[in-house]
């Protein structure tokens, strides 16, 4: 099976506004909220969603950060290779905080699981949400789920689902040997 | 991505790319030492033993405080006070306290090739296969943790190894940091000049692509950064310089002289400091100087060897 795209680039950016509109619904003050992207893949979704936020709340934008789990992994020595860990960059105070954490797809729940545990390394926040723009659904191995999604999708453990950012986004569904 | 060596015995056997990954990953754990909770779970199943056979501070609360951040257990060993004044040999030890279920195994010791004969020996031991070796210092050979602590401060300060000017200073001949600092700087592209008496400069030393000097102030002009080492006080009996002081006024690196300088240096030392012999107060506690630096870098760079040894997938060595 080759590369299918199942989120085109105009469908991503009604999913991008959707999920602001979403979180506005909730937030009435989106500054008091703190935006925690998971690296690596979480950081260019965080940045494009931040961007279209923006748009709708001028400069009463909520601070920006980003997260590596990679020592908070609960594959450490169970996986041929080691994962390589990214910069992490949380320029303001989580104790006390509504935390919005972000990634580009829920599979597992394994990565956002490290990310709540990573998280209180910084602090107690006052609570955590979580946004992705894909989620896949049935194949959660802990009971971890998304308050905001952009897309439910299907697809076989055999495949991957892969959101895209360059030279435009859009997200595609492909078989696993074919990386 | 993992590294190419099952064991850290020392900075020769490491590929540059293996230098660049511990110094990747120690830059990721100095930002988890700035965290309110300085502690990530990684290596929660492992259990790590440090055996000094030798006197150390820093090396071994630096060991300390790294495994435990890694939520390692760990049990420390020194050599005095234990089964080796009763005979004991050090394989023996060793492998008694493997027998216990370690992981991995962070050893100094006063002989050259200590951690290497230890790394070589284990895998004969059934129970011992899987255990890593960590060389926290052996003899006047290598002690490859301060070289990499050493770099990773350098290159938080200049960006860069690459063609970075580094003097060593002091008593090279007798200097297992001297060693793994050349071997790990050449690697990187930095190029290397060592400074001290000449009775204290291995014969030979160009063969490993640095030049030598006997002028302090030429060599501090020359360099970005200058890597003052340790005059061992216990070598000024055997006759390598005529007595402290005159090392002191010829070798030992004091405000008056940075002053002299074109360029503002930055000032290293491994320590422990003998102040008034190889550097000054003044000196070592000037803004030129990264020591403290050194020391919680120290950590990190600890805290990623751990890291990536542990995690390197079970094989055996050999």
């Amino acid at each position: 099976m080759n590369k299918k795209i199942i989120i085109s680039e105009e469908r991503m950016k009604i999913l991008l506004e959707r999920l602001c509109l979403l979180f506005m619904e909730r937030h009435e003050r989106p500054e008091e909220v703190a935006v925690i992207a998971l690296q690596p893949r979480g950081l260019p979704f965080g940045k494009a969603w931040i961007h279209v936020l923006s748009k709708f709340c001028h400069n009463l934008l909520p601070d920006f950060g980003y997260l590596d789990i990679t020592f908070h992994r609960d594959d450490y020595r169970k996986r041929e290779e080691l994962t390589t860990p990214s910069d992490t960059h949380i320029p303001f105070l989580v104790e006390n905080r509504p935390i919005l954490l972000l990634d580009d797809v829920l599979y597992t729940g394994r990565t956002v699981r490290a990310g709540l545990d990573a998280i209180l390394s910084y602090g107690r926040p006052a609570s955590v949400e979580l946004m992705v723009l894909v989620e896949r659904r049935f194949s959660r191995e802990l009971p971890i789920e998304a308050n905001y999604v952009g897309e439910r999708v299907d697809a076989l453990s055999s495949q991957k689902v892969r959101v895209l950012w360059e030279p435009h986004p859009r997200v595609i569904l492909f078989n696993q040997n074919e990386t | 991505m993992a590294l190419s060596v099952n064991h850290l015995i020392g900075i020769l056997p490491l590929s540059e790319h293996d230098i660049r990954k511990i110094l990747d990953t120690a830059r990721q754990f100095r930002e988890v030492l700035q965290r309110p909770i300085k502690k990530v779970p990684s290596l929660r199943d492992v259990t790590v033993a440090n055996l000094f056979f030798e006197n150390s501070t820093r090396t071994r609360i630096s060991f300390e405080l790294a495994e435990k951040r890694l939520s390692a257990d760990v049990i420390n060993f020194s050599g005095s006070g234990s089964s080796l004044a009763k005979g004991e040999t050090m394989l023996d030890t060793v492998n008694n306290i493997l027998a216990m279920k370690v992981d991995i195994i962070v050893v100094r010791h006063p002989h050259v090739g200590a951690a290497s004969f230890l790394a070589s020996r284990l895998s004969r031991y059934p129970l011992s296969v899987h255990a890593k070796v960590i060389n926290a210092g052996d003899g006047t050979h290598e002690h490859p943790t301060q070289a990499l602590l050493d770099a990773y401060s350098l290159e938080e300060k200049f960006g860069t190894l690459k063609d970075l000017k580094v003097a060593i200073v002091g008593d090279i001949l007798h200097s297992r940091v001297a060693l793994s600092n050349i071997f790990l700087l050449t690697k990187m592209g930095a190029h290397v000049l060592v400074c001290g008496p000449p009775s204290l400069i291995p014969r030979g030393i160009e063969q490993l692509q640095v030049s030598v000097s006997h002028n302090l102030l030429e060599t501090l002009e020359w360099c970005d950064a200058a890597n003052i080492l340790r005059i061992q006080l216990e070598r000024q009996g055997a006759g390598y310089f005529p007595s402290l002081r005159e090392y002191a006024r010829y070798f030992g690196v004091n405000k008056k002289i940075l002053d002299k300088l074109s360029k503002p240096i930055i000032i290293m030392h491994p320590g422990p400091i003998n102040r008034g012999v190889e550097i000054t107060t003044d000196c070592a506690d000037s803004h030129h100087s990264i020591i403290l630096d050194q020391v919680l870098n120290g950590v990190a760079v600890r805290m990623a060897v751990l890291y990536l040894i542990a995690g390197k997938s079970e094989k055996i060595s050999e």
